[in-house]
């Protein structure tokens, strides 16, 4: 062979190589863009009922400071949520949900037992806090503060956080200034955890803005993130110690906590077996942070050691999973995708089996399938159709405006500026109606039990477009299966009534502390079944601005029974319940 | 010694960028697209040429494509790596690569894989100090290498033009600068525009064409595309490339060289 006629071959050969990677980049991409199912299989439906439950509630954005006008979507862009609790011990759940405009209205749904709903708030006294110089409402927790067996309310706002005392079922009553609450926090998120197991739930609340900014009055414009990944010019932390007596103390800093990121959403429960709540925070604008609780006495920051604080992106949402049906608890941080600008991916935590000293994760979002899911928001695990594994409802969407323009390209520019430009809002390019990945389609992804999981949003009804932001589950009607709420933000809330095919079992439970809490939260159970197992933990929080039923749901499959119900209780005791029963909602009280 | 200043200064500035803020996605994805890059240069270059080529161009390839590409995807990576480097193969003209290899894999990954990868569009930190040391460490070594006018006619076209988009956009000057303070610009301005083997020969057509490559992208920027300064060299560097040979071919022709 000549040398022409070799660097000829040479030529067809790097060019074939070429083109073959060429080829292999678009064939991956499509993969990546993960499993859709084309059809119904999967043994649920959701269908869209909440005008038919009585639920005809829209979410008023709130309107802030002139000075914001060119970027108000943006900083407008958060206060739908919803939180679900039996705050009448009726044995049926209602749920609360924000509104954000100045003098509107917050709801509460009570559950009337008949499939529908009717709002109460205005007579239990919960309706009107949005009132003008108090701030808005940003959401709401659950969770029984004083140990009465009523569910009391803690509202966050971009404003005066309210606690309110449940009477009994029957009103609603401010704790008042002796509670020592703050007088004003900018918070998307708060948590009722007991982190030093003393039988007392205590709060934790994650400022996002700072806590002097008035949205409402600027005194200046330089109020943004000081960098788009590494800001820490966000809100303070607060831990409230419950005293007793509906008195906190604040001991954020006394225990180590002292991060001032832009936290978005926080999640507790027992990640490292110590029995003591730990923390996630999903931070926007940098990288997650994980506190590790030491006996209720420190918390240590472990977000670097542990592999959760690898990569600063937009965390949006904090829930937790035992994804593989083996008693470990994955976490499930959404950020931001949006093909072609930014793919930042969500992530799917899951400790290591063997971390050999210390909580150890690996990210394996990509791996199963749960990356990508457009600028995301609110996410939960529950089982939808009652197989035996988790699944994983997101919802997401930023801002739907004009249909046909997009804000992306001026988000990009001034997201990549120094701190002295992108922390002014005065530089943030005008939005003027654009979009910023809006209009995006929501995520129901079925867990296979094998390291998979798969889109069937569109298949199993989950067809709009709104831009999501809180989800909620919940069994509503009693009957074994997972309901969804979904809080839109500018968008009229949504209830996604679930139908389960036949012949797939459950088990429900409704747990009551005695020395612990009594809303149990913190509260870990653990399912024997049919040779499988499965951890869940009682939640004073999580998601984003949101708040599921305390009740713990289980499907079971095809299995006709269960072997074994273990609780450990906030307190630290362990209860085991042989052979629980199957296809009802067991009420359990704490041993005393 | 000069042919090493280049791959010392990008390692430098990835080394203390992501110790100080951890920039990198992981130190196994760039260092898989060094390795791909490397090894592809190696095999490609013994295998054309019969010897094996000095890696120190496939390494600043490599860690170009490892530090750019934002992806949870290990094989975007691999693939852009092995696409920067084959295309130095395969798209040539008169014994020169057109394009810039990282510029032509990035290129290509973007506009083929939208749903999986992004670049690199934050800043390192909150501060301007890491920006300021990589300007100054930069414009040292492109001037050791004789190739600072480059840089400077860039940055120079890219703060003057800013004016008119500012202008016709409505966003303020600060706004419209924002992005050429990011580190994303730093790798831009020193390592890709400079790129001698895709330049053109003489020191006025640099100049002329690195304009080009700032207007270009005033233009693509005008029309919202976010990564206009990779899509501006993409299209001006093998334009004025194939126009440079023209017109040396013609001068060749009409005034022939004579050897005395």
């Amino acid at each position: 062979m000549t040398l022409a006629a070799r660097a000829r071959a040479l030529w067809v050969v790097w060019f074939a190589v070429l083109a073959g990677s060429l080829f292999a980049i678009v064939r991956l991409n499509k993969d990546a863009m993960g499993a859709v199912a084309t059809s119904n299989r999967f043994g649920f439906t959701l269908v869209e009922s909440a005008k038919r439950l009585g639920v005809d509630f829209v979410h008023q954005g709130p309107a802030f400071d002139r000075k914001l006008d060119h970027i108000m979507p943006q900083v407008a862009s958060m206060g739908a949520a919803v939180a679900v609790a039996d705050f009448d011990r009726d044995g049926w759940p209602d749920f609360y949900v924000t509104n954000s405009a100045d003098g509107s209205l917050n709801r509460l749904y009570r559950n009337q037992g008949d499939g529908t709903f009717k709002d109460v708030a205005g007579e239990l006294g919960v309706a009107d806090v949005n009132r003008a110089g108090t701030g808005v409402s940003m959401g709401a927790v659950w969770g029984d503060y004083d140990n009465d067996g009523y569910e009391d309310l803690f509202l966050y706002k971009y404003g005066r956080p309210e606690l309110f005392h449940n009477d009994a079922g029957k009103g609603f009553t401010p704790a008042g200034e002796k509670a020592g609450l703050p007088a004003w926090v900018n918070a998307n998120t708060a948590v009722w955890l007991d982190y030093d197991r003393d039988g007392k739930l205590d709060l934790f609340l994650p400022g996002y803005w700072n806590e002097d900014i008035d949205l409402s009055r600027l005194q200046t414009t330089k109020i943004m993130p000081e960098s788009f990944e590494y800001a820490e010019n966000g809100g303070r932390k607060y831990l409230f110690h419950n005293l007793g007596g509906g008195r906190f103390e604040e001991v954020s800093a006394k225990l180590g906590i002292n991060s001032r990121r832009w936290t978005l959403a926080a999640a507790a429960a027992d990640l490292s077996g110590s029995g003591y709540p730990d923390l996630f925070l999903a931070n926007d604008y940098g990288i997650p942070q994980l506190y590790i609780n030491k006996e209720g006495k420190q918390f240590v920051e472990t977000g670097r050691e542990s592999g959760v604080a690898k990569t600063p992106k937009s965390g949006m949402n904090a829930s937790f999973g035992d994804v593989f049906n083996d008693g470990r608890l994955a976490i499930y941080k959404t950020n931001i995708s949006e093909p072609g600008v930014l793919v930042q991916a969500n992530d799917l935590w899951v400790p290591k089996k063997e971390s050999g000293g210390g909580l150890q994760y690996d990210d394996l979002a990509s791996s199963l399938g749960v990356d990508l899911g457009g600028w995301s928001w609110g996410a939960q695990f529950g089982d939808l159709n009652n197989d035996g594994t988790l699944d994983l409802y997101l919802t997401n969407g930023y801002i739907s405006a004009g249909e046909r323009s997009s804000y992306w390209y001026d988000f990009a520019v001034i997201a990549v500026g120094h701190s002295a430009i992108i922390g002014d809002a005065a530089n943030w390019p005008a939005m003027k109606g654009r979009s910023l990945s809006g209009y995006q389609r929501k995520r129901v992804w079925l867990n296979d039990g094998l390291g998979r999981f798969t889109d069937v949003a569109q298949v199993v009804g989950v067809t709009d477009t709104y831009d999501g932001r809180a989800v909620a589950l919940a069994d509503l009607a009693n009957r074994g299966v997972l309901d969804v709420i979904v809080a839109n933000q500018h968008g009229p809330l949504l209830i996604y009534r679930n139908t389960v095919e036949p012949g797939r079992h459950w088990i429900e439970l409704a747990l009551e502390g005695s020395s612990s809490n009594r809303s149990a939260i913190g509260a870990r159970v653990e399912l024997q079944w049919n040779g499988r197992t499965q951890v869940q933990e009682v939640s004073g929080g999580n998601g984003f601005s949101s708040q599921n039923d305390r009740r713990i749901h289980y499907g079971i499959g095809s299995a006709t029974k269960a072997d074994r119900l273990v609780i450990r209780w906030p307190s630290g005791k362990t209860q085991t319940i042989e052979n629980p029963q199957i296809d009802r909602i067991l009420s359990v009280k704490e041993p005393s | 010694m000069k042919r090493y200043y280049p791959p010392l200064l990008i390692t430098g500035i990835l080394i203390s960028a992501h110790l100080s803020f951890g920039i990198l996605e992981g130190y196994s994805r760039t260092g898989i697209a060094i390795l791909v890059a490397i090894a592809a240069e190696l095999v490609m270059g013994k295998l054309t040429y019969g010897k094996w080529p000095h890696p120190a161009s496939a390494y600043i390839t490599g860690i170009s494509v490892g530090i750019l590409v934002r992806s949870p995807f290990l094989w975007t990576y691999v693939l852009c790596a092995l696409v920067s480097i084959a295309s130095k193969y395969v798209l040539r003209l008169k014994d020169r690569h057109l394009w810039n290899p990282s510029n032509f894999g990035v290129s290509a990954l973007l506009f083929l894989a939208p749903a999986s990868a992004s670049l690199l569009s934050i800043q390192w930190g909150n501060v301007i100090w890491p920006m300021v040391v990589i300007w100054i460490l930069g414009a040292v070594i492109v001037w050791n290498v004789g190739r600072l006018h480059i840089s400077a006619t860039y940055v120079a076209s890219f703060l003057l033009l800013s004016f008119i988009s500012s202008a016709v956009t409505g966003n303020t000057w600060l706004a419209t600068v924002a992005p050429i303070t990011g580190p994303m610009y730093q790798l831009f301005i020193f390592f890709m525009v400079t790129d001698p083997k895709t330049t053109v020969h003489s020191t006025s057509g640099q100049v002329f064409v690195v304009f080009l490559v700032a207007l270009v992208e005033m233009f693509l920027r005008l029309n919202e595309v976010v990564y206009a300064p990779f899509y501006a060299l993409f299209l001006v560097g093998p334009t004025s490339l194939i126009v440079d040979e023209w017109l040396r071919s013609r001068r060749s022709v009409t005034v022939p060289n004579v050897a005395y």
